[in-house]
């Protein structure tokens, strides 16, 4: 049976990589794991500002309270994932490298709520995105980039899609096909409340099709709404990266986002399907971002599972809690295999944007000796952004700015497809990273 | 950090998970698309064409390995670049060829073009091409002289040679003086010169088993059909003019000389071909037209190694050319429009 909600996509995605899906977690619905006794909340956990600590050592704080905020425009405050006393606030560097202050606080194992949490009024527009940007929400999928920020168009911006990505192609990651499984209900109000706030007139959800039962779900949820016929079901053929934004885009509409713009540029905002459903409990209980489902897995850990825990829980607990270690981890990554950051030490906490915890066992990881490049135009084929990684690599080298620029250095976005698919084992990202850090160098001189 | 957790964790950028497939792997199916013609000469030239075969490919791969010693450079005969090197050279000389002139070749292709330019992915030509090129400019006799298919079963080796089609074409490039040669007896059929039962290099004669060769390539994505297609189809419309619309006189000209073995193993060549498909196409085009000037115009019988070779030259201008936009380049002149608008 084909329902009118199912759309095919206006434009393929070119290029890409058929990466091994490795889904294993994806009929093990969220775990709540036991709250940690210490978390570690750093201030910048999102694209932009970083927070001001708003409360000092030795305070008591609740689930829910305010710890940091900015009075920047582009950040999200961070809210206690855990009741109990601050013992600490302190610069730390995060999984990520980056040096930042913490809030540490001591959980006194009540997890009692912030007496002040209600839900938010939300009557108007402005209401609306200033309930968001209270709830701490930043994009779930992985990038962290303030979702009030996004959602804060002009109503005459001429924004008229909303596409909702449910894609997942990451290999190993399946919070957000959980989140539609098994949170139907908070999916679907997300996305009204969402469309209905900002005056959308077209709803995209895009997923991939290595997941029919989510789309069977989606689909239900298209269907419930419609006599007026505006949220549609877009399943997208399972290829990495159908789920970035750019590509996104082009499949839900046929517009390619320019260099250096952003998907509002052409009309659309993207956003991820767990966002959608967390904005749908939030206006509920105003209870903020302080908690998150993750996906551990990999060879090297013994119970990979989707948990669900406080935002500044320590990896390593986490690991532990999912049975330790099966053997000795060769990497340990945060986020997916093909973006994800490997990191040098467990002892790091959660953040907002961390989708996955992969330890990554000697079976996981092909370690590829870099041998010289033979010109198989690979990487030039896989690119989804039509680049040409190994010409840039080149120039790179010579330091030329100019064609460094004329080759659309700056348009990647490190999906990684150029540098799984070279047969050379080149660490391509890292040498389109180098090739940015010129420019930038180049243009601060 | 635990008790079970000491060891060191790997820190690398991403992404963490890779292609299985090799420089190795992608050689190694290079030479699997090459049996089949290596068997063939073998069946028509004999095993003088597969000691031609053996000499070149030891002597490429002791040239590789003592230049990257002398250069201090790590070994790289493992991505089996230089039996691929090895094995095309031959193909392109005939079986009767003296082995220390093989060698002579297998040094300028290896030493000259392929260590001298930094090893692999950097020379900016075939360097099995010039080696044979250096070879047909050195000792044009004995680059120009073809053993008779199956010869070898019967008499000394060089006792009986026979001039290849493209041979008894060459100069005739009146259609009527070429269709009279069609119609004399010397001239192999169609059907022999698809399975190779003809004067030639060693490797190229047998169109079938090269055919083969290249469609496994396909199959197993190591080339993609447009450099072959475009070079063959260019070839044959040129041949269809030139022959007043003889078909027979198109299919004369694409089953002789190099052709296939040239437009299937080696215009296809990464390193010397163009990233793009546009680039590939403008290069297998060129390839095509120059072939066919010096098949008909040329004193040469044979252009092939030559029409590469130039077209080789011409690739990083190709590539200027036709370098790929960006993902959502707004095209220069819509834009202006735009800003009028």
């Amino acid at each position: 049976m084909h329902s009118s909600q199912i759309i095919k996509p206006v434009k393929k995605v070119k290029g890409g990589v058929m990466v091994p899906h490795s889904k294993n977690t994806k009929d093990m619905p969220v775990n709540r794991l036991p709250a940690p006794e210490l978390v570690c909340l750093p201030m910048s956990q999102h694209i932009g500002a970083p927070c001001q600590p708003v409360v000092k050592v030795g305070d008591t704080v609740k689930v829910g309270q305010l710890i940091g905020d900015s009075d920047k425009y582009i950040s999200a405050p961070i809210h206690a994932s855990v009741s109990g006393k601050v013992t600490a606030i302190k610069e730390m560097r995060t999984a990520t490298g980056l040096v930042s202050q913490a809030v540490f606080i001591e959980n006194d194992g009540e997890m009692a709520e912030y007496e002040d949490l209600k839900a938010p009024k939300i009557d108007t527009r402005e209401e609306f995105i200033k309930a968001v940007r209270d709830s701490g929400l930043v994009g779930l999928g992985g990038a962290g980039f303030p979702t009030h920020v996004k959602l804060n168009f002009k109503p005459d911006a001429g924004i008229d899609t909303l596409i909702i990505n449910a894609a997942e192609c990451e290999p190993y990651i399946t919070v957000d096909y959980r989140e539609c499984v098994d949170n139907s209900w908070h999916v679907f109000n997300g996305i009204h409340l969402v469309k209905d706030m900002l005056g959308f007139k077209k709803v995209i959800i895009a997923v991939e099709d290595n997941k029919p039962e989510a789309i069977k779900i989606l689909e239900r949820i298209a269907e419930k709404d419609d006599e007026k016929n505006e949220i549609k079901l877009m399943p997208l053929k399972s290829k990495y990266p159908q789920g970035a934004e750019k590509m996104m885009v082009l499949s839900a509409t046929g517009r390619k986002v320019p260099p250096g713009k952003l998907p509002a540029d052409v009309g659309c905002v993207v956003m991820n399907v767990a966002s959608a459903a967390f904005i749908a409990r939030y206006v509920r209980k105003g209870r903020p971002l302080v908690s998150r489902s993750l996906t551990v897995d990999g060879s090297a850990v013994a119970n990979p599972q989707n948990v669900r825990v406080p935002i500044g829980t320590e990896i390593e607990y986490i690991i532990q809690s999912c049975g330790g270690y099966k053997e000795d981890p060769v990497k340990i990554v945060t986020g997916g295999p093909m973006m994800g950051a490997a990191i040098v030490d467990t002892a790091h906490p959660i953040l907002k944007s961390n989708n996955a915890i992969l330890v990554l066992g000697k079976d996981d990881i092909s370690v590829k000796r870099e041998t010289d490049c033979i010109r198989c135009g690979r990487c030039k084929k896989a690119c989804p952004l039509n680049l040409m990684p190994t010409v840039i690599e080149r120039y790179a080298r010579s330091r030329d700015v100019a064609a460094l620029q004329h080759f659309g250095t700056m348009v990647c976005m490190e999906c990684g497809s150029c540098a799984y698919s070279c047969p050379a084992g080149r660490p391509l990202v890292q040498y389109m990273r180098n090739a940015k850090a010129i420019i930038r160098e180049e243009a601060q001189k | 950090m635990s008790e079970e957790n000491k060891k060191l964790l790997t820190v690398s950028a991403s992404p963490h998970r890779r292609t299985q497939d090799t420089t190795t792997g992608i050689m190694l199916d290079v030479i699997i698309a090459l049996v089949p013609a290596l068997v063939l000469s073998v069946v028509l030239f004999g095993f003088r064409s597969l000691a031609v075969i053996a000499v070149s490919v030891v002597s490429c791969v002791v040239f590789e390995y003592i230049c990257r010693k002398v250069m201090k450079r790590n070994n790289t005969l493992g991505d089996l670049s230089a039996i691929v090197t090895g094995i095309l050279l031959a193909f392109n000389l005939p079986s009767s060829m003296p082995l220390w002139m093989v060698v002579i070749g297998d040094a300028v292709a290896i030493i000259v073009v392929k260590q001298f330019f930094g090893g692999i992915g950097q020379n900016f030509v075939n360097p099995a091409l010039v080696g044979r090129i250096v070879l047909m400019m050195s000792f044009p006799t004995y680059t120009n002289s073809f053993p008779t298919p199956f010869a070898w079963r019967i008499e000394e080796l060089d006792a009986v040679t026979s001039a290849t089609p493209l041979a008894q074409f060459a100069g005739n490039y009146s259609i009527d003086s070429a269709l009279s040669v069609m119609n004399s007896a010397e001239l192999p059929s169609l059907a022999q010169m698809f399975f190779g039962i003809r004067g030639g290099c060693l490797g190229e004669t047998c169109a079938a088993a090269l055919i083969v060769g290249g469609l496994y390539l396909i199959v197993r994505k190591v080339i993609t059909p447009t450099i072959p297609l475009f070079y063959v189809g260019t070839v044959a419309v040129a041949m269809l003019i030139a022959g007043s619309g003889n078909i027979s006189f198109v299919a004369y000209q694409l089953l002789s000389g190099g052709l296939l073995l040239g437009a299937i193993f080696m215009a296809t060549d990464y390193t010397t071909s163009p990233l793009g498909f546009k680039g590939k196409v403008i290069f297998a085009v060129g390839c095509g037209i120059i072939t066919s000037l010096i098949r008909i115009f040329g004193s040469l019988p044979e252009g092939v190694s030559f029409s590469i070779i130039l077209m080789n030259i011409l690739v990083p201008h190709i590539e200027s050319l036709t370098s790929s936009k960006p993902f959502g380049t707004v095209k220069e002149k819509k834009s202006k429009k735009e800003e009028v608008a």
